[in-house]
């Protein structure tokens, strides 16, 4: 009996509904609030912003919230609301040089001005799931410098490149390129690549940055610096001859190292693979800095042999809201295509029949 | 800035866009119409609804749409499928516009993977969804390759892969978003309709656009535009052929989906195309299944 798919619009509102239901849970369960997500769910509202490319924490964790902590959704709808915002213009760069610094890590030098601040990290703590947090418990206070010094650090890459050990910062010629403004095209620049990677997916970047790591691209790194805290962002109005401070944002930024061998045109010397994300992200600043040293192969005269060296695979593919809209369209009706092919299917198998059957006979007689 | 007085009670502008994004929709549908075929990059912008949903369709109609129009969208024929159903209350809600399932009474249709049965007129617009807007992708996936491709008329990887085809099977494979050259100068994916509506894109009196979103392209088919499915002489461009006709309204001739309606092996063809069945149901036509479903001409009408 043929029952006719009718009735698409109530179907939709009440898979809505319970999708509302669900997301709540329990009602008997006190619900979530914006500010606890906000506060214990920290790292999650900071990957949110950083890859929603929008720097409001709370937006971010109601985006959460609504997602029902799918980050990946509470992404989109960031990025949703930030296309509707006006774009007012291009702030100066930030100096991460004047950060106030939270983190601040080395992996090439033991000491250096300002010393290894580590901060809040996960690193050398053992992964042993705590009990104690099923309850309340509240953590013993955090000790804290009784001088907490200048705040400002050089960066290790200053330091370097003082030395000449290094490739120079590449000067900035006005106002960057911006891949949310104007469509993509290949071989991007630098700057929209780095803009890209700084919205990409941190998984994908982070087994693209491992790829080069196990050979695909080797292009032996060192952290020569991680650094995380806030910078001061600011924008030059015009007619006025000093620059107007616009607030402040929590970034991380990693500065990875990498052993050049020189080529034709540069001197032997550490190439710079570069990774700035919103929030406290530190692996995806790292996958970041690999994969930004490994889309250069170009401009430095290496082989081009790698999927992480490749600027169209990797740019064209980093985008997770891009990359979950269009593998989940698959959930979409397709009746029509498949019904060409269903159709082309029984066309072929009705010719393939044909030919075993008269070779059957042939073999038959 | 457009129609204050007309915006809907949501905080968004009128269709949504703002102007400026609006405006620059339009200029690269100008160029898309100035050059038929021919892939025009734009700065398509995030939408609330997927990638991969129609954003690009979204962002063609929503440039377009204005108060007077009445919009009808469809997805595989159907105006009641999922995507449609959704897609056509985004308009409702952020642009207030008139609706229609009527394919005659609508002055702007989105559409995904179908083109409607009934002729259109030069008084209509129609916007195609679009997945991958390069038709040569599948045999180069690199764009600055296919670009180079189209600048220089350089097809003759795609005739040798039909050609292949005709080595392998006899026959042309290709059963969808079947490729077409316009006016004897771009090879375009004419999206993935089947290629039973390939003929339905030559000579149109309506204009028909083709938005991108998440691969940032729109082109455009202008009315009365020559519109060719590549072939050989001696393998001409062939359509489907269904064997029997719609179950519920009797047609032939037209697109037919295929329903399972047990499990052993019952199956029955109805029309893809949702309006045109009904219309024809109220016109008095029956199919030969019609009488097995009760009244679907009442439920329908709805």
């Amino acid at each position: 009996m043929y029952v006719a798919v009718k009735g698409g619009e109530a179907a939709i509102a009440n898979a809505h509904r319970l999708l509302a239901e669900r997301r709540r849970g329990d009602p008997a369960v006190p619900a979530l609030t914006v500010d606890q997500i906000l506060q214990q769910l920290s790292l999650a509202v900071d990957r949110v912003m950083g890859e929603g490319s929008l720097y409001d924490r709370r937006l971010a964790a109601l985006a959460i919230k609504q997602a029902r902590g799918d980050l990946v959704e509470a992404i989109f709808l960031v990025r949703a609301y930030r296309t509707t915002l006006p774009r007012f213009g291009a702030s100066l760069p930030v100096d991460t040089g004047k950060m106030a610094v939270e983190r601040r890590i080395s992996a090439t030098f033991k000491d250096l001005p300002g010393g290894q601040v580590l901060g809040p990290t996960f690193d050398y703590t053992h992964r042993l799931l705590d009990p104690d947090l099923e309850g309340e418990a509240e953590p013993e206070p955090a000790a804290t410098a009784e001088d907490p010094g200048e705040g400002a650090m050089a960066r290790v890459t200053d330091l370097l490149g003082e030395a000449g050990l290094i490739e120079p910062d590449p000067e900035s010629d006005g106002e960057p390129g911006d891949l949310t403004r104007e469509p993509l095209s290949f071989p991007a620049p630098r700057e929209v690549r780095l803009q890209a990677l700084a919205r990409g997916d941190e998984g994908f970047l982070l087994a693209l940055g491992y790829s080069t790591q196990r050979g695909f691209a080797r292009s032996h790194p060192f952290a020569a610096e991680i650094r995380m805290g806030e910078v001061e962002v600011e924008i030059e109005v015009p007619g006025m001859d000093f620059s107007v401070p616009l607030g402040r944002l929590k970034v991380t930024e990693c500065q990875m190292v990498n052993q050049f061998r020189g080529s034709a045109a540069a001197p032997p010397q550490f190439t710079r693979g570069y990774g700035l994300v919103f929030g406290h992200a530190e692996r995806k600043a790292m996958a970041m800095a690999l994969c930004d040293r490994a889309l250069r192969a170009r401009e430095l005269g290496e082989d081009e042999t790698a999927p992480a060296q490749d600027g169209e695979f990797v740019i064209s593919h980093c985008d997770n809201v891009q990359a979950t809209g269009f593998v989940e369209h698959l959930k979409l009706p397709h009746y029509v295509d498949f019904q060409a092919e269903l159709e082309l299917i029984r066309r072929l198998r009705a010719e393939f029949e044909d030919r075993e059957g008269g070779q059957e006979r042939e073999a038959a007689e | 800035m457009s129609t204050a007085q007309e915006k809907p009670e949501t905080p968004y502008n009128f269709a949504y866009l703002d102007e400026q994004t609006k405006r620059m929709i339009r200029r690269a549908i100008l160029k898309a119409v100035a050059i038929p075929g021919y892939q025009v990059p734009f700065a398509s912008r995030e939408m609330p609804m997927p990638y991969g949903w129609g954003t690009g369709g979204v962002q063609v109609t929503a440039s377009l749409i204005g108060p007077d129009d009445v919009l009808k969208v469809i997805d595989q024929g159907a105006d009641d499928t999922t995507n449609a159903v959704s897609i056509r209350s985004f308009f409702a809600k952020v642009a207030g516009v008139k609706t229609t399932t009527h394919t005659k009474e609508a002055s702007l249709i989105q559409t995904r993977h179908r083109v409607p049965e009934m002729p259109l007129s030069e008084n209509q617009i129609l916007v195609y969804q679009v997945p991958i807007p390069e038709p040569l992708r599948f045999l180069e996936p690199r764009e600055t390759e296919t670009r180079l491709m189209h600048a220089l008329e350089e097809y003759g990887l795609m005739h040798v892969k039909l050609y292949e085809d005709i080595a392998r099977h006899g026959h042309i494979a290709t059963t969808y978003a079947y490729p077409v050259k316009v006016e004897g100068r771009y090879v375009m994916d004419p999206s993935p309709i089947p290629k039973f509506d390939n003929p339905k894109l030559t000579n149109s009196p309506a204009l028909q656009l083709f938005g991108a979103g998440r691969e940032k392209r729109i082109y455009a088919l202008p009315p009365y535009t020559r519109v060719e499915s590549l072939d050989f002489e001696d393998h001409p461009f062939r359509v489907q052929e269904f064997s029997e006709p719609c179950g519920l309204c009797g047609a032939s001739g037209v697109y037919l989906d295929e329903v399972i309606l047990d499990d052993h092996g019952g199956r029955m063809f109805v029309c893809s195309d949702t309006d045109h069945c009904e219309g024809r149901r109220e016109a008095g036509h029956r199919g030969h299944l019609a009488g097995a479903m009760g009244a679907p001409g009442a439920e329908a009408a709805e």
